[in-house]
């Protein structure tokens, strides 16, 4: 009997576990294949000289987004260098948010001079491997051997509304720790943001 | 801080007051409110204008205001909306809603420091809402209809 309530236990874990859903800091960074704003199919694979990544789910329409979009504009032109490019993913569901649609994407990532790939999580299968909830956030990707790990999860500083009183710069710390060959403290934090938009939400 | 802590318990129990006076706080004149141990059920709904599934949601908390007036339910709608647009964005969405909970617009950005305190299942995205009093307390990163709200409030409702 005892054996039989283990076994169901043991299984009730696992398919939990099965289900649960998204990366912890240490995690492999799931790769993608996903169209960018210029019509071209984007993967880890096209940046064989990247370090790493900082991949940030992030749309058009959520004012945290939109706050935050010349500060990762910044990101990526002091990264890239240095081997970290960053790659946005838009993970809404333009059929819900229309701002959200790939035309509009053109549009703002041109507006705004992105330096960056600007890619649509198309059918929405990426931003739940990565456990994204919310735009913007953020997932610091490190390479480690051929392995490309997940090092920091969450905000990229201390305030969305202005850049001007940001007193803590959580992702460009992470970025530094990783750098020195360090883990990031922290390695996770959280921040306000839009939910991202599916049908079923 | 004590003092902002009166202050918005006055504004909470007063209930006379029109709903275009937004209180302003940080999180430390927030906590209080989501921490209160008396017969009163609360229902604190973190939202935002620009938050489409909130906003669709917001005549359900209306409705569960009216419905339970007569009853220990207290609604309080917690803007995150930013601070300058108080008055272009907050104020008139609160004319056009015909809103009369109580609206605090929660001005502080560091939300990394505040949100595991509203709810360590919170992620951080909108809308969220913590439904509690001092037999229970509930949180959920979700929209809902008013039939979802209305069954929690009816299950936990401590009766006069």
């Amino acid at each position: 009997m005892k054996n039989i309530i283990s076994a169901i236990l043991l299984t009730i874990v696992s398919v939990s576990q099965l289900f649960a859903q998204g990366v912890k800091v240490g995690d492999k960074a799931p790769d993608f294949k996903l169209k960018n704003v210029d019509g071209k199919f984007v993967s880890f694979a096209d940046f064989p000289d990247a370090k790493g990544f900082i991949i940030i789910f992030t749309c058009n329409h959520c004012p945290f987004s939109v706050a935050y979009e010349d500060r990762i504009v910044a990101l990526d032109n002091k990264y890239k260098a240095k081997g970290y490019p960053v790659i946005a993913i838009n993970p809404n569901d333009p059929a819900i948010v229309p701002a959200d649609g790939y035309k509009e994407m053109q549009q703002r990532s041109s507006e705004k001079g992105f330096t960056f790939p600007y890619l649509l999580d198309e059918g929405q299968k990426v931003y739940p491997k990565y456990g994204a909830t919310r735009t913007p956030h953020v997932f610091l990707v490190n390479k480690q051997g051929k392995s490309f790990n997940v090092a920091y999860i969450g905000a990229i500083d201390d305030n969305s509304q202005d850049a001007e009183a940001v007193k803590e710069k959580y992702l460009e710390n992470a970025l530094t720790a990783v750098m020195d060959g360090k883990s990031p403290q922290p390695d996770f934090t959280k921040a306000i943001g839009c939910t991202i938009k599916t049908a079923s939400k | 801080m004590r003092l902002t802590a009166l202050v918005l318990l006055l504004l909470l129990f007063t209930s006379t007051l029109r709903s275009q006076n937004v209180l302003v706080t940080d999180f430390k004149g927030l906590e209080p409110l989501l921490n209160q141990r008396n017969d009163t059920t609360y229902i604190v709904n973190f939202w935002a204008t620009w938050c489409i599934p909130c906003v669709k949601e917001m005549p359900y908390f209306q409705k569960l205001h009216d419905e339970f007036s007569g009853e220990k339910v207290k609604v309080v709608l917690v803007s995150l909306d930013f601070l300058k647009h108080l008055d272009t964005r907050l104020k008139p969405f609160i004319e056009k809603y015909r809103l009369s909970p109580q609206v605090i617009l929660l001005n502080d950005p560091d939300a990394n420091s505040w949100i595991n305190k509203v709810s360590p299942e919170w992620s951080g995205a909108l809308p969220a809402t913590v439904f509690y009093n001092r037999n229970f307390r509930t949180f959920y990163e979700k929209s809902f209809t008013y039939e979802e709200l209305q069954t929690i409030v009816k299950q936990n409702l401590i009766k006069k």
